[in-house]
């Protein structure tokens, strides 16, 4: 057994069915050796994909997603999806070729320094300079990507180690001394805990990522029920609790729910989980939470206390640490709350409006028509970008991994290949990616790669013909000077996905919109959906460095609807 | 906010890329580096790294808990200014071209227990350890016979006692 035949071993010993990945010279050997391997690989058409497919597989699985590339610029093409994992948490395993040892250092052909480059962006890495120690290397980087707070690991191979046989393959471990992430939470601050929840009026759960990633969603729901809190998501957070049921104000942040941004700062304790109070989701740090006792349960201690002032700290894994709290408060539940019942009313009186007639369509009329045709189990992946927001603001997602969505990084191109990796993970479930065409149009080329592998994913795609989301902040606060944000009329994206093979429809009527998206979502197709929307249609927001009660733009209701349509 | 300067002392792996990572993590951070040392610990196959950075106490405590994640990492302490044993060790070659201008260095280095290393006709070259203040008095008072090169490795750390 080779170098490259270890890693094939190693990572299917460790339940890796497919891996996503691109060929080039310094891992010819390795991709010699899966010739003959059982190990599923997906060719995707650009590295910066397979990084997103691994991810959009492991945030839609729960197991570590992989993706491999040769040095040099394949290696560099990666970095973007390995900063994006890094930034959302993600548990990915990159590969990379490397020219062989003795070159290092050399400024040889496809030579670059990729665990420098990445350095910043990973949890860890590795460069195995022995091929006996593949194995273990692959062993402890899964154990590393996927445990405490989650992330990508990197594995730099050059490509004599891939060549060079084992004495004997053994899938040990690579000690760790320094590596020991806390995973119950401790007792007496859960006790101090469950006291502040209990002497609380005005309880409220922000749920960010980290509760998805811990798979805490029964417990984020008991807690909340028990205590009569609603629960405010980050953009992570979503759908770790039913946003169609009462106890979810849905997200909170920037482009957040009325009823989550003006509710929050009325609460008198916040229990947040798993969140990192990222800039997006509080505002202004002086005008959050105003007369809140904070209480932040976070795997990583480095979130605690970073961004917001925390009263009661418990570093410990989400689904852990809500379980020991449950327990704790086990016996004092809340029958009835004024104010979790005012939350409820606010929540009611507040439902955004989705109903128009308007040509072309409104973007929040396409997420109504979006909403018609999922299910509770599709999975939705998002682009960055106006769409995203509408997304992530209008349409309600049931359960934990339905939505995954470029978070920190905000990486425009993420959703599509997202899809992909969601598709190969979850081949059962529906997989709808909603993108715009700015970001779209940046990783189009994947459209070969569902073609050639049969993997349906569709694609419902948000069409203003602009940069809309730079768009809007030019119209809000540039004075309308439109820079560099009009996309044009090419290219004729229905024509583009048919020459890779793929149905393609454009739509531009309200009615054909659910239908076409809810044929091909059944029919288990691939299919590009080119939905013509309205360019001048904004989001509600904070500005950049507001508070979150600051708002630019107006929340429309539904109840104002004439007719009730 | 007051920027006071920290000494700490990390326990780490002692492999390629971890001082890079390290400090790279430092800067990223918005920590100042005055200095580092690296070297063998009591422990095999682990490395004490010590640094000497500036900042204030908010953004400490956020450097200790993000080297904490680094994996290579083993342990971290924030020494306590009050017990804190600094040394330093500094060569330094100075100009001594008159014979009376020799032998009035040689008595300096008597005073600081500096050790002659080496010596020619021209430069004297001395070794001198201790606390970095000591240092800076000893460089400071041979600055007039000029000073050819001085080589300072940055301070190294140690708690006192039981601490
Ligand atoms: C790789 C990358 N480049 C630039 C940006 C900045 N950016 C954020 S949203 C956006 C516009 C996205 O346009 P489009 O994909 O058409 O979506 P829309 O906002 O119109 O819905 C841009 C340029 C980014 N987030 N990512
Ligand atoms: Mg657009």
């Amino acid at each position: 057994m080779r170098g490259g035949d270890a890693i094939i071993k190693a990572l299917m010993d460790k339940g890796v069915d497919t891996i996503f990945g691109y060929p080039g010279g310094t891992v010819i050997p390795f991709y010699d050796m899966l010739y003959d391997s059982d190990l599923r690989h997906i060719l995707v058409r650009h590295e910066q994909c397979a990084a997103h497919a691994a991810e959009g597989y492991a945030r839609a699985s729960g197991k570590v997603g992989v993706c491999l590339a040769t040095s040099g610029p394949g290696a560099t093409n990666l970095v973007t999806g390995i900063a994006n994992a890094y930034m959302d948490s993600s548990p990915i395993i990159a590969i990379t070729g490397q020219v062989v040892s003795n070159l290092i250092g050399n400024d040889a052909f496809q030579e670059v320094d990729i665990m420098g480059i990445t350095m910043p962006i990973t949890k860890h890495s590795y460069q195995p300079k022995d091929a006996n120690d593949i194995p273990s290397v692959i062993n402890t980087s899964f154990e590393i990507a996927s445990t405490g707070r989650k992330g990508p690991v990197l594995i730099d191979v050059p490509k004599e180690v891939q060549e060079q046989e084992l004495d004997d393959y053994v899938l040990g471990t690579i000690p760790t001394p320094g590596y020991k992430p806390t995973i119950r939470g401790n007792s007496k601050q859960i006790a101090k805990a469950a006291q502040m929840l209990k002497s609380a009026e005005r309880p409220l759960i922000l749920a960010g990522g980290g509760t998805i990633l811990a798979g805490a969603g029964e417990e984020v729901k008991k807690l909340a029920e028990l205590i009569k809190a609603p629960v405010a998501t980050s953009l992570m957070g979503k759908g770790i609790v039913d946003e169609k049921e009462d106890i979810s104000i849905g997200m909170l942040g920037m482009h957040g729910k009325q009823v989550a941004n003006q509710n929050v700062n009325k609460t008198d304790c916040l229990l947040a989980i798993g969140c990192r109070f990222s800039d997006r989701t509080t505002g202004k740090l002086e005008e959050f939470l105003p007369e809140a006792k904070v209480i932040h349960i976070d795997i990583d201690p480095a979130e605690i206390g970073k961004n917001v002032a925390v009263d009661l700290p418990i570093v410990g894994d989400a689904k852990i640490a809500l379980d020991q709290l449950i327990n704790e408060l086990e016996g004092s539940k809340i029958d009835e709350s004024a104010w979790f019942k005012s939350i409820v009313d606010f929540k009611k009186s507040t439902i955004p409006r989705v109903s128009y007639d308007d040509i072309p369509l409104k973007p929040q009329q396409v997420i109504k028509e979006i909403a018609g045709a999922i299910t509770e189990d599709t999975i939705v992946t998002t682009d960055v970008g106006l769409h995203q927001m509408w997304a992530a603001h209008f349409l309600d997602i049931s359960k934990p991994r339905k939505f995954i969505s470029s978070g920190g990084l905000g990486t425009m191109g993420f959703g599509f290949p997202a899809a992909i990796g969601a598709k190969v993970a979850c081949p059962d479930d529906a997989v709808l990616a909603i993108v715009g065409d700015g970001g779209f149009l940046m990783v189009s080329q994947e459209l070969a790669t569902i073609k050639e592998h049969d993997i349906p994913v569709v694609i419902a795609m948000l069409n203003n013909r602009k940069l809309g989301m730079v768009y809007q902040w030019q119209n809000k606060m540039y004075n309308k000077r439109y820079s560099e944000t009009d996309l044009g009329n090419t290219p004729d994206f229905v024509k583009l996905a048919e020459s890779f093979g793929i149905n393609a429809e454009r739509v531009e009527e309200v009615d054909k919109t659910q239908e076409v998206l809810s044929k091909a979502l059944k029919d288990n197709e691939s299919m590009l959906i080119e939905i013509t929307v309205e360019k001048d249609e904004f989001i509600p927001m904070f500005p950049p460095g507001g508070g979150i009660n600051d708002l630019l733009g107006e929340y429309k209701y539904e109840k104002d609807v004439a007719g009730g349509k | 906010m007051s920027e006071k300067s920290h000494v700490i002392s990390t326990l780490v792996e002692h492999k390629p890329g971890v001082l890079q990572n390290v400090a790279s993590l430092l800067n990223r951070r918005g920590f100042n580096i005055d200095s580092i040392t690296v070297g063998a610990s009591e422990v095999e196959g682990l490395a004490r790294m010590v640094f000497v950075v500036r900042g204030d106490e908010k953004v400490l405590e956020q450097v200790i808990k993000q080297l904490h994640k680094l994996v290579d990492v083993v342990k971290i302490k924030d020494l306590d200014p009050e017990y804190v044993l600094k040394r330093e060790l500094c060569l330094v070659k100075v100009k001594t071209g008159k014979a009376n201008v020799r032998s009035e260095v040689i008595q300096y280095a008597d005073i600081f227990k500096a050790k002659i290393i080496d010596v020619c006709d021209d430069f004297i070259t001395m070794e001198v350890t201790g606390h970095p203040d000591k240092i800076d008095s000893f460089l400071k008072l041979l600055e007039p016979f000029g000073i050819k090169k001085i080589a300072r490795t940055g301070p190294t750390a140690i708690a006192r006692g039981h601490h």
